[in-house]
């Protein structure tokens, strides 16, 4: 499993990474944390003739709360979230999902930037995003600007930025109390893809309502799905049993899974059913814990 | 006086001398090998699974600057190389001549300068093809509309072979008048053993002596050096085969594979080394799989739970070429040991294999010639007849073992078990699990909605092939061997016929060496794997290293001290009747301090013999062993259910095993840990699977899931020992039983924590899917 | 030929430099140009972990990263792990408990271990297990591997500072 030859080149800085990708369009290909492309590289389903390679670019690695957000460098690996005290008290969400991504190794390399740009409908982060409504910091050579998550996706393997833009980081809105999150995900073995994976947040208003809630999922579907009717049917609501039973039935209605190895369409819209009313129940406990 | 302790002998937990290079990252396996002038070969494997060659066009690839040669079918077909024998009595194609018949066959060779070179020279060969109806379902292959895959063959059906074994009138005359029958439709599904390390060889040919050299990732060098002179017509004392340190076997290496002989061809060709490493695709998509048995069990018995016989009915597939790696005179190995642990009236199986466009296999993955199958049938329709009966499964068990006192037992299908003692091993088991007190918390658990299941396994192996009359590779009978050299200093060095992969034979070997010419381990150096140095052997699987090349070992030991003994009454000035060899010495009878050593023998043996005594202490056996071993054990498995998920989890699992006396007990435990595990992943999730178009899902660690340390449970392990009675030093095997005795027990705790919604048995491997299936069918839901 | 890049790598404490294809896998590199054949190749989808090394100090696997991404960085090797002829006691664990049999994913775990004790030295089985959990083994069924692991966590300790060279009941 030999990769075919391409040309590398690796910028000292963001702007010369802007510029070499202004140069190259559809012909380079960035190189993250490398777990999907290198792979795809060896089975030869990917030959890119040019390989940029953005580790190294510091600008690429901040993950820290400032102006309301928690911003998410492009480059900060699976790892460094999952290990992080700051993610494992304030952003449940974001430490459940980091844990289960692919095996330890691979989360040691991989990196949240990478994996959301990949546009695998059965990446666990772009559920996570989608639950806390994420915006994306992209950067051309001409200017920059951000890109709300829902509008990231276009198909899978397939986002909406240029062959020139780079996403610098990822931004959520910094977490405040009444809020709590979880991130289901069912796999048939550590290091497998999700058969279904499912993101909740959930923010509770002062009367213990439900006052926000994002619900992203994993693998059933041409990209990561929003539960929108979920969504929907929880905003409002006392997250009281019957009201996550309605809303994980309407999650599991919304979401459009196709049959495979891992199971029918019919047990994969279960587990929807099933992993949904886990997160939200785990989500408003962490909710509540911060009231 | 030295002990046994201290010389590390049987029963010792002595650290294993491998180790050394192992934890320093200096193990040798054969991708480390590396030669000046190193040449890389790559293969180029068929897309499609039944296809019509009609092109080859190699000329882009021999542009690729490196790239050094283009091997096809067709070039190796001028030197009459392009098919060779398979271990079954068929033959295989080496690269495809004509037309493929399985998705990942291997179609031509590129050999370049560099690994780089070979690969895109690889990529640029242009193969059209023309794609034929595809032949995935077994079932159908007998069908008329059934496309007939082996042209080659005379007989134009996909039928390879009908077998039968036992009284067919006889047993049927028993079902149709027994109180209560079951029949049951299970199938072992095909999986592949996968060792980390994949295939791999260098073949260097030495134009000047003429003289090949191949470093293989061979369980069995001999043999394979056999084949090669037989295959490639090159004379055997001009061919060495070298199995260096083996990353894993299970079986896997047993076969010679397309890829060790294009790259032996190339050397030849070339007149330089050749390496050739298969990647993990290649590995899962066309080198042995295993298993792939449709086996359907039905069993006779009183309402009063004794169970009076067992028909089987299994068809067989074997892919595109009976590979079938067995080497015993029945086409379906030693399927017929069917009958397990009990005592039955009678018992009949028949057995058919079909072609299909898979890759040809059907190799023994950790185990002895499809006693996996055969021991996962028995134990599985035990359960069912128990659940038909509403008899509690270690009972009917308990009610049907056969006794100590039957063995040496015969079974109604011709085979003599040796020893056993399987209700000892049953309680033994029940008692470390808690058994009733689990049936209590699984009856508490039921009211309240819960779902836990407890599985029973109560196995027979049978290992340690030959006898030679018995079995056999391409006339080669299976004997093996051990050749004993004992230096002037009292030091070491044997060779054994066995290779491992792991087993720890550089340690185990020693032991028995010790033990029975009372020299410490550390002065005993065990070598095998090199065919110029090592005596003939057929090799390491089917759990027959112990059994066979152990006893050699044993044996050649003995013969040593016979001449030592004439020696030491030299060397003590006594008649030779008036020495024995006791606690690890030579002594007076009558007067035990009056003693020497073995390795003052050994200085002797080449300083100071006695008239008419050769000089020097060697001794060398070939060991044909008059039976099999038997080795048993029970094994139980407690499971609980998500049943939201359809999720299940091994909270417990005791194994209570009996491999007969036990060498090096911290080794056995590690072969039970592994054993166990193999078990736990084919009933969990290893599956090679296909889709309607022949392609295969389940070539890479993507979809061909093993288990991390994660998902495999914590085994709890117990013994009970009945010597072999037949064996030098009592031993029976051990690698297998795990693999062999396990997936029945996993799979009887899922359905047993099923049974109340009606579920009697679900095909493995059982994932969560199947189970959430019969939950839901059932009306249970989270 | 293809053109090339060079790279200067620190390779278990000594720095190397050589000139290699953009697509030159880090393992390829470590096997085939430096000899160090301690990592091993088992899969194509990053899944065996057989390949494993250390990356500043962090386990990856090899295999799927390119050689020239290491230009700069620091590996460590199986063979780094013993050093001036001593042991680390993750491999003196690992022969003491039997933590391996066939060998061939051994360097791969021994790495994983070492690693987690660096930054945990009193891991829990189940930390031990996910830690491990990118690494596969067929022989061992893990079991003797988590014991060795916690054997290794009981020496450091022990000692306050890596117990190097202390074997038992047999050649090391």
């Amino acid at each position: 499993m030999i990769p075919a030859a391409f040309d590398y080149h690796r910028p000292a800085s963001l702007a010369d990474a802007l510029s070499v990708l202004d140069e190259l369009g559809w012909d380079a290909k960035l190189l993250a944390g490398g777990q999907s492309l290198i792979p795809a590289m060896r089975f030869r389903l990917a030959e890119p003739t040019a390989i940029v390679d953005l580790n190294g670019l510091a600008e690429l690695e901040r993950f820290e709360e400032a102006d309301g957000y928690l911003h998410i460098g492009a480059l900060v690996r699976h790892a460094t979230i999952a290990d992080s005290g700051l993610a494992r008290e304030r952003y449940p969400l974001l430490a459940d999902a980091a844990a289960v991504i692919a095996d330890p190794l691979v989360r040691n390399r991989g990196t949240v930037g990478g994996s959301l740009i990949h546009a695998d409908p059965a990446g666990d982060w772009g559920s996570v995003m989608l639950a806390y409504r994420a915006e994306l910091a992209v950067r051309r050579v001409d200017g920059d600007r951000i890109v709300p998550i829902d509008e990231l996706f276009v198909t899978t393997f397939m986002t909406s930025l240029e062959p020139s833009e780079l996403v610098t980081s990822v931004r959520i809105p910094a977490a405040g109390t009444g809020q709590g999150g979880a991130y289901e995900k069912l796999e048939r073995k550590v290091g497998d893809f999700a058969t279904v994976g499912v993101a909740a947040q959930i923010a509770l208003a002062p009367d213990g309502t439900v006052g926000a809630v994002g619900i992203g999922l994993t693998a059933v579907g041409a990209t990561n799905l929003r539960a929108a009717a979920a969504e929907q049917e929880l905003l409002g609501s006392s997250a009281d049993e019957a009201a996550i039973a309605s809303a994980a039935a309407r999650a599991a209605a919304e979401s459009n899974p196709s049959a495979d190895g891992r199971g029918s369409e019919e047990y994969k819209r279960d587990m929807v059913r099933v992993l949904t009313a886990r997160a939200l129940r785990r989500s408003v406990e962490r909710a509540r814990g911060t009231v | 006086m030295i002990t046994g302790q201290e010389l590390g002998g049987l029963g010792c937990s002595v650290k294993r001398k491998e180790d050394a290079r192992f934890i320093r990252g200096q193990g040798k396996y054969v991708d480390d090998v590396q030669l000046p002038n190193m040449t890389y070969l790559h293969l180029v494997r068929s897309p499609f699974a039944h296809a019509r060659i009609e092109r080859i066009d190699t000329s882009a690839a021999l542009e690729i600057p490196g790239v050094l040669a283009v091997i096809t079918g067709e070039d190796l077909a001028k030197a009459n190389l392009s098919w060779m024998p398979t271990l079954s009595h068929d033959q295989q194609m080496v690269l495809a001549t004509g037309k493929v018949l399985f998705q990942g066959q291997e179609v031509a060779a590129v050999v370049g300068e560099t690994r780089f070179a070979a690969a895109d020279g690889a990529a640029a060969v242009r193969v059209d093809y023309e794609e034929l109806p595809v032949l995935i379902d077994p079932h159908q292959a007998l069908e008329p509309e059934a496309p007939i895959l082996r042209e080659d063959r005379e007989e134009q059906t996909n039928h390879i072979f009908h077998w039968e074994s036992g009284d067919r009138e006889a047993t049927d005359r028993i079902f149709s008048e027994a109180d209560v029958t079951i029949s049951q439709d299970m199938l072992y599904q095909r999986c592949h053993p996968a060792p980390i390390e994949c295939c791999a060889c260098v073949a260097d040919w030495d134009a000047t002596n003429e003289k090949m050299t191949i470093w293989m990732t061979s369980q069995a060098p001999h043999a394979h050096r056999t084949v090669f002179a037989l295959v490639a017509g090159l004379p055997e004392h001009k061919i060495r085969i070298i199995s260096p340190d083996v990353g894993g076997g299970f079986g896997n290496k047993v076969p010679v594979y397309p890829g060790y002989v294009c790259a032996a061809v190339a050397s030849l060709t070339l007149g330089r080394p050749v390496k050739w490493t298969e990647d993990r695709t290649g590995n899962l998509s066309s080198t042995g799989f295993a298993r792939d048995y449709h086996m359907r069990a039905d069993l006779a018995a009183t309402k009063e739970g004794e169970i009076r016989a067992l028909r089987v009915k299994t068809l067989a597939d074997h892919g595109a070429f009976n590979a079938a790696a067995q080497p015993s005179k029945f086409p379906a190995g030693l399927y017929n040991i069917c009958t397990g642990s009990y005592d039955l009236e009678n018992a009949f199986v028949e057995v058919d294999g079909v072609y299909t466009n898979k890759a040809p296999g059907g190799i023994a993955y950790r185990c002895s010639f499809r006693v996996t199958e055969a021991a996962y049938l028995i134990e599985r329709a035990v359960d069912v007849l128990a659940d038909e009966l509403g008899m509690d499964a270690a009972e009917l068990r308990r009610k049907n073992f056969i006794q100590p006192d039957q063995f040496p037992y015969e079974t109604s299908l011709g085979w003599t078990y040796d020893s056993g003692d399987y209700e000892a091993a049953l309680d033994r088991a029940l008692e470390i699990v808690g058994y009733e007190d689990l049936l209590r918390e699984q009856e508490e658990k039921r009211a309240r909605g819960e779902i836990m299941g407890i599985g029973i396994s109560s196995f027979t192996e049978i290992v340690g092939a030959g006898p030679g009359k018995t079995f056999d590779i391409l006339g080669l009978e299976m004997f093996d061997s051990c050749e004993v050299r004992v230096h002037p200093t009292g030091k070491v060095l044997a060779r054994i016929g066995v290779q491992t992969q792991g087993q720890g034979h550089e340690t185990t070997f020693a032991q028995i060496l010790a033990e029975e010419l009372g020299i410490p381990v550390a002065d005993i150096t065990v070598e095998h794997g090199d065919t110029d140095t090592a005596p003939y052997g057929l090799g390491t699987y089917a759990s027959r290293s112990t059994p066979v090349a152990g006893a050699a070992t044993a044996i050649a030991a003995r013969k040593i001290r016979d001449k030592a003994k004439k020696i030491a009454a030299h060397v003590m000035e006594v008649a030779e009747e008036d020495v024995e060899w006791k606690d690890y010495a030579f002594r007076v009878k009558g007067a035990p301090d009056r003693s020497v050593s073995m390795a003052d023998v050994a200085f002797a043996a080449y300083t100071n013999t006695p008239q008419g005594v050769e000089a020097g202490l060697e001794a060398v056996n070939y060991y044909d062993p008059p039976n099999l071993t038997f080795p048993f054990g029970t094994y139980v498995c407690v499971v609980d259910v998500d049943k939201g998920t359809g999720e299940w989890k091994v909270r417990r699992f005791v194994a209570v095993d009996d491999c007969g006396t036990v060498i090096n007990p911290m080794i056995v435990e590690g072969q039970i840990h592994g054993g166990l595990t193999e078990g736990f992943a084919i009933s969990a999730m290893q599956l090679i699977d296909f889709d309607e178009n022949g392609s295969i899902i389940g070539s890479n660690f993507m979809e061909y899931l093993l288990p991390t340390a994660v998902e495999t449970p914590t085994w709890e392990t117990d013994q009970t020992v009945t010597p072999s009675p037949h064996h030098p030093i009592g031993a029976k095997g051990v690698g297998e039983s795990p693999c062999v005795g396990s997936p029945a027990a996993f799979v009887n705790a899922v359905v047993d924590a099923l049974s109340p919604f009606g579920v009697r048995h679900i095909d493995m491997p059982i994932t969560s899917y199947k189970v959430w299936k019969a939950l839901r069918e059932a009306g249970v839901a989270d | 030929m293809a053109t090339t890049t060079s790279i200067a790598v620190t390779v278990n404490g000594t720095e190397r430099s050589a000139q290699v294809e953009p697509r030159m896998l880090l393992v390829h590199f470590l096997r085939d140009e430096l000899g160090l054949t301690g990592p091993h190749i088992g899969c194509d989808t990053s899944h065996c972990g057989a390949c494993t090394i250390l990356l500043n100090g962090v386990p990856i696997k090899s295999c799927t990263m390119f050689a020239v991404q290491a230009d700069g960085q620091s590996i460590t090797t199986v063979e780094g792990l013993t050093r001036n002829g001593d042991l680390h006691p993750v491999q003196d664990a690992f022969k003491e408990d039997h933590g391996l049999q066939c060998g061939y994913c051994t360097p791969g775990m021994m790495l994983a271990g070492a690693a987690l004790l660096a930054s945990n030295s009193d891991p829990s089985e189940t930390e031990i297990r996910m830690a491990i959990s990118g690494n596969l083994c067929r022989c061992t069924g893990y079991q003797n591997i988590v014991k060795a692991i916690q054997r290794a966590s009981r020496a450091m300790a022990g000692n306050g500072a890596p117990e190097r060279g202390k074997t038992e009941g047999g050649e090391a």
